[in-house]
């Protein structure tokens, strides 16, 4: 079977890729380009004065150290989530991956927190472990800690990272679960014959084999950690206390619109909108040669 | 009695309206405002009572989210053309609505061109101060007002035998005593950090939050609340949330159930919280007047107030103003307001409206409500007491809840952390200056 279409006109391909290059061109490009545009704006919120000032908005922000503390603290939260979440899924998958029985029941359950908004999730975790009312709270009071996320600007991220990692942890799972179904059984048997224990077989055979999901896995989680987190932040901690759960994208939110700052907030999602950009472009240059498809 | 008879007579008239003259058109007046439950079934009464009153006029309530999504769809909707020209914003959008000259239409000039009578001092001074100019132009017209109280469970403080503090140092002590007795995780606590520990302390001692009378002078202004007494009073509480007797409960309202709960058994936070309070609390309850420090000279000055206002949005026909402004004027009326004062809890605010409800004797049984009205009222407002009117209020108060977080977490000392907050919040201040329209 020929799996190459061949076009006897020129223009249909064109056309025929056009509605889909619209869309992309419309609502990717466009709005990509007006916060291009709004960065180099002052504008109050209404839109009534605006004046044209280059790259004081980037100056700025530059200029400011809270700005770089707020870079790093993203680039620990998202290593901290990415890192959890990945390490717990695939614990999860490969205990849910052997021969038990229920083991759907257990691998339906493990998806199940996936279908949970951000926001939800964010309102879960405030019920376990707020600090005069969570359930969680109490018995860490019981153990000698003292539990304060409210004031604790350390137990606030742990929290949120908890939190944000709990949540992406089905999604990861499910696609171990697929990675480890494709793994030939053939290999894994033959691996054990040759005398290999259950440990090596699976850092010698399992993991490099998964490689191709982890990656995959690892750039999803990264920019999941980047930009969907805000829901939970927002709903746990507003970026408390102190700065110490204020990420990139939630200082472009409280900044644009709780702050009506556009020229500023438009600057901010420009240089993250280039971050991950860059992110994506590192991963797949140095960590894909990795990756054993 | 006599509203119920309004609202047969209003289904009447809008069913005769509707079949005997269809060709006429009735301008529709849209009203966007973020009241929920009770409040928001005292808005649709509202509008219905005022659409059955008259029949050239429509005014249509949408319900738009929080106080902050209410503001930000006027702002979107204002830049796609396509403005209510009635928002509801609350008390710290102030000044934002008040730089978008053009974007608004001031209420004192709406009423003039519509011709409607309006008489800015009929109003209770406290409340209009928020929303004038320092001329006396009332710019945006009061809606739903509080301010902030001292709750207090009245079984607790019988329990260790303390009488309701009046003073700070009243309160500490009789914290203390709650603590060392069944209370150990809260002697007592608030909700909006900010609101109550800076911006309603320095109005209550009559001390400047900012120059320029709190900015409501100039968008020039700059924050001075880094003094002695803002001093003394963060660095009392950071003393006493080591051991828990004051316990830091969020920077908005979300610790709240910890008074309802009889966590803490004081809490200062807004008025409006009475709802809530009376529906969950098993325990007596009254609300008092902040407590004060005695030894500052002229204390207690005056409260200033929370809620919110209704702005007029700019660029509408001269049709559509006549009939806001014939709106307003029904929203002024003696019975309405004391109808939203009951219906709702929050203040009244015309004088005629809270001598009526004072006269019906409104207050014999529920004493508590009057509480916020005696604070506002309290002595004629000065400066410094009048309101506050910054720029990016709600940024700036996360900024300066930030700083108080680090004292009280013994991250930076009271000081400290009150410097930063003036410091950041003055550059927040210029950059809203620079974008104000002039």
């Amino acid at each position: 079977m020929q799996k190459q279409a061949i076009f006897r006109s020129k223009l249909l391909p064109y056309a025929l890729v056009a509605p889909q290059l619209a869309i992309v061109l419309i609502f990717f490009y466009w709005p990509a380009l007006q916060a291009v545009i709004q960065s180099f704006l002052l504008q109050d919120a209404f839109g009534l004065s605006t004046s044209f000032v280059w790259f004081d908005n980037y100056v700025e922000l530059f200029r400011d150290p809270a700005y770089f503390e707020t870079i790093v603290r993203t680039f620990f939260f998202s290593f901290a989530i990415a890192a959890s979440s990945l390490s717990v899924a695939l614990l999860l998958a490969v205990m849910a991956d052997k021969p038990l029985r229920g083991g759907a029941v257990y691998r339906t359950l493990l998806i199940w927190p996936y279908a949970v908004a951000p926001p939800v999730v964010g309102v879960l975790w405030v019920f376990m472990l707020h600090p005069s009312l969570g359930v969680l709270t109490r018995y860490l009071r019981a153990a000698g800690i003292e539990w304060n996320p409210l004031l604790d600007g350390g137990q606030a991220a742990t929290l949120v990272i908890i939190a944000a990692a709990w949540k992406q942890i089905s999604y990861n799972f499910l696609f171990f679960l697929a990675g480890l179904a494709a793994i030939p059984k053939s290999v894994l048997e033959a691996a054990a014959i040759d005398g290999a224990r259950p440990m090596r077989r699976f850092w010698t055979v399992t993991f490099p084999l998964l490689s191709p999901t982890i990656f995959f896995l690892l750039v999803i989680n990264i920019v999941y950690a980047f930009f969907d987190t805000f829901g939970i932040i927002d709903t746990m901690t507003r970026g408390g206390p102190g700065k110490s759960t204020e990420t990139l994208v939630y200082k472009v939110y409280n900044d644009g619109l709780i702050g009506g700052n556009l020229g500023s907030s438009a600057a901010q999602s420009v240089i993250l909108m280039i971050m991950v950009i860059v992110l994506t472009g590192i991963q797949f240059r140095f960590v894909e040669r990795k990756v054993t498809y | 009695m006599a509203l119920r008879h309004f609202g047969a007579v209003a289904a009447f008239a809008v069913t005769v309206g509707m079949t005997a003259s269809p060709a006429l058109a009735v301008t529709e007046i849209q009203w966007w405002h973020a009241m929920t439950g009770a409040n928001n079934d005292v808005i649709v009464k509202l509008a219905n009572d005022f659409n059955a009153s008259q029949s050239d006029y429509k005014v249509v309530p949408t319900y738009k989210g929080s106080y902050p999504d209410t503001m930000n769809a006027g702002i979107a909707a204002f830049r796609a053309g396509n403005a209510p020209h009635i928002m509801q914003v609350f008390e710290v959008g102030t000044a934002t609505m008040m730089a978008a000259t053009g974007a608004v239409k001031p209420v004192y000039k709406l009423m003039a061109d519509a011709g409607e009578k309006f008489d800015p001092k009929a109003y209770l001074s406290a409340i209009t101060g928020y929303y004038s100019t320092s001329k006396g132009e009332m710019l945006s017209f009061p809606f739903n007002s509080s301010s902030t109280v001292m709750w207090v469970n009245l079984d607790e403080l019988k329990k260790v035998n303390a009488q309701i503090p009046k003073t700070w140092p009243e309160v500490f002590e009789v914290a203390k005593k709650l603590h060392d007795n069944g209370h150990p995780t809260c002697g007592f606590s608030n909700s909006w950090v900010t609101w109550v520990n800076l911006e309603q302390l320095s109005a209550w001692h009559n001390v400047p939050l900012a120059s320029k009378a709190n900015g409501l002078d100039g968008f020039d202004t700059k924050l001075e609340f880094n003094a002695p007494l803002q001093i003394r009073h963060l660095e009392k509480l950071v003393e006493l949330q080591k051991d828990k007797t004051y316990d830091y409960a969020g920077r908005t309202n979300q610790g709240e159930g910890r008074f309802t709960s009889g966590e803490c058994a004081i809490y200062l936070t807004s008025s409006a919280f009475f709802g809530n309070v009376k529906a969950q609390a098993k325990f007596n309850f009254t609300a008092a007047p902040m407590p004060y420090y005695p030894d500052v000279k002229g204390a207690p000055q005056n409260s200033i107030i929370g809620g919110a206002s209704l702005w007029v949005m700019g660029g509408k026909s001269a049709d559509e103003y006549k009939g806001v402004a014939k709106f307003l004027t029904f929203l002024s009326d003696t019975d309405r307001q004391v109808y939203i004062h009951k219906a709702s809890g929050y203040l009244p605010i015309t004088k005629a409206a809270y001598a009526k409800a004072k006269e019906e004797g409104f207050y014999k049984d529920q004493p508590y409500l009057e509480t916020p009205l005696l604070e506002l009222t309290n002595k004629e407002p000065t400066e410094n007491s009048r309101g506050l009117r910054l720029g990016n209020m709600v940024q700036l108060r996360d900024v300066w809840s930030e700083e108080i977080e680090q004292a009280l977490a013994g991250k930076k000392t009271a000081k400290q952390a009150l410097d930063a907050s003036v410091e950041r919040g003055n550059t927040m201040l210029r950059q809203f200056e620079k974008t104000a329209v002039k």
